[in-house]
């Protein structure tokens, strides 16, 4: 038997001994066509540093996985031996309702969590944009959607984590009171850590009231410029919108800018918000996500200011590369979507894009061999700082690797 | 520490100018304790820097010395977070107080460290903005502190902590480097991990913080109770229909005795408990707001209501709350102020438990509390002239702590662990917790230079090298330190 044969089988043995259910990878698995050896399925955070210690015994690259929703999210990981799946780490959640606040295992989808909340009339204020998401796998990659205006994006809600590290230790930041200053915050670290620093086991949030009532208004402009000009006006505005979005469905059309209103009286608030410029047709009850499966899905954050320059220097630079852009997001927030189809223009779109702007252009998901020849993250601050952290914390690099920021 | 005495402050004066240094015994007693005055140490130097390159070249030279170096705001901390080490250097940020530039169509403004919390607001008040974050010294506190105790305020409860609206800082890193930590960049949230590590991860020397639009509408109402219990009982039924205040601040019968003799804030008479809920945003929501309030203050009891809709009165009804702390003072010659957190719903156990221990103990406590939160601030009130009263009252005092951890709550809501309560984390975490919050101090302070003895009970040993080690670590190997 080869050496590599051998080491298999001897982290087979160790997987098996634990009691955790594992199942070989099958073709349903694969990651960026990298087919993992096994899949842990773990039921409680013990089980899962069961499952991280025989991995670390075994030197096994270990990828977290949530609802799978985004995995093709990020660059592909440089290895992947052990795929930790979990689904079935799915308890009921804990609901303080009197103390608007809710702690559930990393598997519980968002959908399931909303529902149970809306029962009590409360809810997480973080629009998910895509159905099976998790929560471990909303926190990681820290997705929010229209109402981060108001309400901040995962980060700002979570006010408790309790993740286990590549060695198997467990560790718990924060609690169950909103207001804690004792410790380090390691939910903001771990939120967006893309899998790389460890699993997210166990989360709790704040919540809020379900808004009495809840208005979107919408506003045709004919260009960027004056889109900008609409998009500062409702942001500024005192009846105080929880989202402001755009929609551009293609450089050659007019952008959709829309507001969302809720609380008391909001039909009377988001009328009076309607003299601000051209009523458009009113948009769904969230603005879709891009379906990202074949294409390319970005993401845009520049200055709320800086939108106009920003949405002119995507259409200039996608005419040049040939490609046809929709672009969506949160304006008053200058975080912004843009879908691309599948081209060879990409990775020339995309730097002449980073060129040009005040902000940073984020490759979230593209076709693996479009993706590979780009550096998907782009630039960003205090990456030797990163570095050192993640070393700290997954000293082997068995964690994700290669998925985030500078190949962390 | 000769090189402390003859050598650094030197070095320092040649990079900062000697009049940025201070050795004189004199003056550095000045700095020998924060807001936590029974916590004191003589700093060794104490400088006065004005740019971050200043305070990069201070950090490389405590480098060099292998000094700790401990920054400093305005020094109003409630945890002994900035007590200054004997054998170090206290970095104190008071000449780094420009407002570095106002940007209203991005709503943020960015500024150097020194720069107070109110001044912010202050600066665009009148084009309609504010900074939310508002702690009760905000007339005198550093946004530097700030970011550094990641502090909240009245408002917290709708508006959030500093780090909800900390944007991006630029800080020092405990080796020297001058690094940028921005939200907005791809990668870790570096920025949220540094807002409340009080001054363990580095300092930080310019601050982006996202601004608020002033809300249209403002009613403070103050409502009065005949007992503790009813009062939260209003606060529970406010919640529960929906409504978040921007502020529902309590007082109990002690405390309001303590603000009435201190600056008559006439609250009414005969109340065990006054409770004031602020509100704000839209008027139209307000309104509504408003409405439902009143009617649940009546509906669980409040035998009187008043409401503030201007300035003036608003002030009148916050001035006894405000002035809390401080008048205290006037019906005990001592106190300490304590910080605890407990969920919303275990108040009226935690309160129970609270009477209970100051009867046992005959200590005396007034409570002044973010009732909607759950934020306690318990004022252990006792005579330092009295033998053992000093002791009983820390007694009291830790219990509280106590009583909080057991009901799912915090050791500190706002004022930060520092050295006061440093002992009391393992009671909130497990040694692996705190063990894995100290391997990103590892991360960013490998040497331990960076405010070391504060929030953590026990240094962990950071090691030379990070990354894959096979084979046992060399202190390990020679008996000078255990494997972590
Ligand atoms: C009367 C009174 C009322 C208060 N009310 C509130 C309240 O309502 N809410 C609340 O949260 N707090 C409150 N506090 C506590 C205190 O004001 C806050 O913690 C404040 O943020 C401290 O700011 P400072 O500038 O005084 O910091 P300091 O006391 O000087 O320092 C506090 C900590 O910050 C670190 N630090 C300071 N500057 C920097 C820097 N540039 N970089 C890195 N670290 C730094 C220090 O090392 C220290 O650990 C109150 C205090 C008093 C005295």
């Amino acid at each position: 038997m080869s050496g590599a044969q051998e080491s298999r089988r001897e982290a087979a043995a160790s997987l098996e001994k634990i009691g955790v259910t594992i199942r070989d990878g099958g073709p349903g698995d694969e990651v960026a066509g990298l087919r993992p050896s096994w899949v842990a399925l773990p039921e409680s955070t013990d089980e899962i540093a069961a499952v991280l210690r025989a991995a670390a015994g075994h030197d096994l690259a270990v990828l977290p996985v949530g609802g799978g929703t985004k995995l093709h999210w990020g660059p592909p990981p440089e290895r992947c031996d052990l795929l930790l799946d979990t689904c079935c780490l799915a308890a009921a959640p804990d609901h303080a309702a009197g103390d608007l606040v809710v702690r559930a295992q990393a598997g519980v989808t968002m959908e399931a969590l909303a529902g149970l909340l809306a029962r009590s009339g409360q809810e997480l204020a973080l629009d998910v944009p895509m159905a099976g998401a998790t929560v471990g796998g909303t926190l990681a990659t820290a997705t929010a959607g229209p109402r981060r205006f108001r309400y901040g994006t995962a980060r700002d809600l979570l006010i408790g984590i309790t993740v286990v590290l590549a060695d198997g230790t467990v560790a718990r930041s924060g609690g169950r009171v909103v207001k804690n200053v004792a410790g380090y915050d390691l939910g903001k670290l771990f939120t967006g850590s893309y899998g790389t620093l460890g699993v997210i086991a166990e989360a709790t949030f704040r919540l809020h009231p379900l808004p009495a009532q809840r208005r979107w208004i919408a506003f045709t402009a004919p260009d960027p410029h004056a889109a900008r000009a609409l998009v500062a006006a409702l942001a500024a505005a005192q009846a105080e919108p929880s989202a402001v979005e755009l929609d551009w469905p293609d450089p050659g059309a007019p952008l959709t800018v829309s507001a969302l209103i809720e609380g008391t009286a909001a039909d009377r608030r988001a009328a009076a918000l309607l003299p601000l410029g051209e009523a458009a047709a009113l948009p769904p009850e969230y603005p879709e996500y891009e379906d990202d499966a074949d294409g390319a899905l970005l993401e845009l954050r520049v200055p709320p200011a800086s939108l106009a320059t920003a949405l002119l220097t995507v259409r200039d630079a996608a005419e040049r590369a040939g490609l046809s852009p929709r672009v969506s997001g949160a304006a008053a927030s200058g975080v912004l979507r843009i879908a691309l189809p599948a081209h060879e223009g990409l990775s020339g779109f995309v730097s002449a894009v980073r060129a040009a702007i005040d902000g940073r252009l984020i490759v979230v998901a593209a076709p693996e061999p479009l993706m590979r020849r780009l550096d998907p993250w782009g630039e960003t601050g205090a990456l030797t700082l990163m570095r050192r952290v993640k070393e700290r914390l997954d000293p082997g690099r068995r964690m994700s690797p290669g998925r985030f920021v500078g190949g962390i | 520490m000769t090189e402390m005495a003859d050598v650094l402050p030197g070095r320092l004066a040649g990079v900062l100018g000697a009049d940025a240094v201070i050795t004189d015994p004199v003056r550095l007693r000045t700095y020998e304790c924060d807001g936590l005055t029974y916590h004191r140490a003589t700093p060794g130097v104490v400088v006065l820097p004005e740019t971050a390159e200043q305070v990069a070249a201070v950090v490389r030279l405590c480098n060099e010395y292998g000094v700790p170096f401990v920054a400093r705001g305005a020094g109003t901390g409630l945890s002994g977070g900035a007590l200054p080490r004997t054998d170090g250097v206290l970095l104190v940020t008071s000449r780094m107080r420009r407002i570095v530039e106002i940007d209203l169509p991005n709503r943020r403004a960015v500024v150097e460290p020194g720069v107070t919390n109110l001044a912010i607001t202050e600066a665009v008040r009148d084009q309609g903005y504010y900074y939310a974050p508002d702690p009760s010294s905000q007339q005198v506190c550093s946004i530097g502190g700030n970011v550094a105790e990641n502090s909240g305020g009245a408002h917290c409860l709708k508006y959030g902590f500093t780090v909800n609206h900390v944007e991006a800082l630029e800080i020092v890193t405990p080796d020297g480097d001058i690094v940028t930590l921005d939200t907005r960049d791809p990668g870790y949230d570096l920025a949220g991990a540094f807002v409340g590590s009080e001054g363990t991860l580095g300092v930080t020397t310019k601050i982006t913080v996202r601004l608020s639009r002033t809300p249209e509408s403002v009613i403070t109402l103050l409502a009065a109770f005949r007992d503790v219990e009813t009062g939260g009982l209003a606060v529970s039924r406010i919640i529960a229909e929906g409504i978040v205040p921007a502020a529902i601040e309590m007082m109990d019968a002690l405390a309001i005795e303590a603000a009435e003799a201190a600056v008559r804030c006439g609250y009414p008479q005969g109340a065990a408990a006054v409770l004031i809920v602020e509100l704000d945003g839209p008027a139209a929501e307000v309104a509504g707001q408003f409405a439902a309030v009143t009617r649940i203050c009546e509906e669980s009891g409040s035998f009187e209501l008043r409401t503030a809709d201007g300035p003036e009165e608003r002030a009148a009804i916050w001035k006894g709350r405000k002035s809390a702390f401080a008048a205290v003072g006037r019906i005990s010659p001592a106190y300490i102020v304590q910080d605890g957190v407990v969920p919303r719903t275990a108040l009226p156990r935690v309160l129970a438990g609270i009477d209970r221990l100051s009867a046992e103990h005959g200590i005396r406590v007034a409570n002044v509390f973010h009732a909607g939160d759950g934020n306690l601030h318990p004022l252990v009130l006792f005579d330092d002239a009295e033998p053992g009263a000093g002791e009983r009252a820390e007694l009291v005092s830790a219990r509280i702590l106590d009583l909080c951890v057991e009901n799912g709550g915090s050791i500190t809501g706002e004022h930060g662990v520092g050295v006061d309560k440093a002992r009391y984390m393992p009671r909130m975490f497990s040694k692996d917790d705190l063990d894995t919050m100290q391997l990103v101090r590892c991360a960013f302070d490998p040497r331990g230079l960076s405010n070391p003895g504060k929030v953590f009970p026990t240094p962990r040993l950071c090691g030379e090298v990070p990354g894959v080690r096979k084979g046992v670590h060399p202190l390990v190997a020679s008996g000078k330190a255990e494997q972590f």
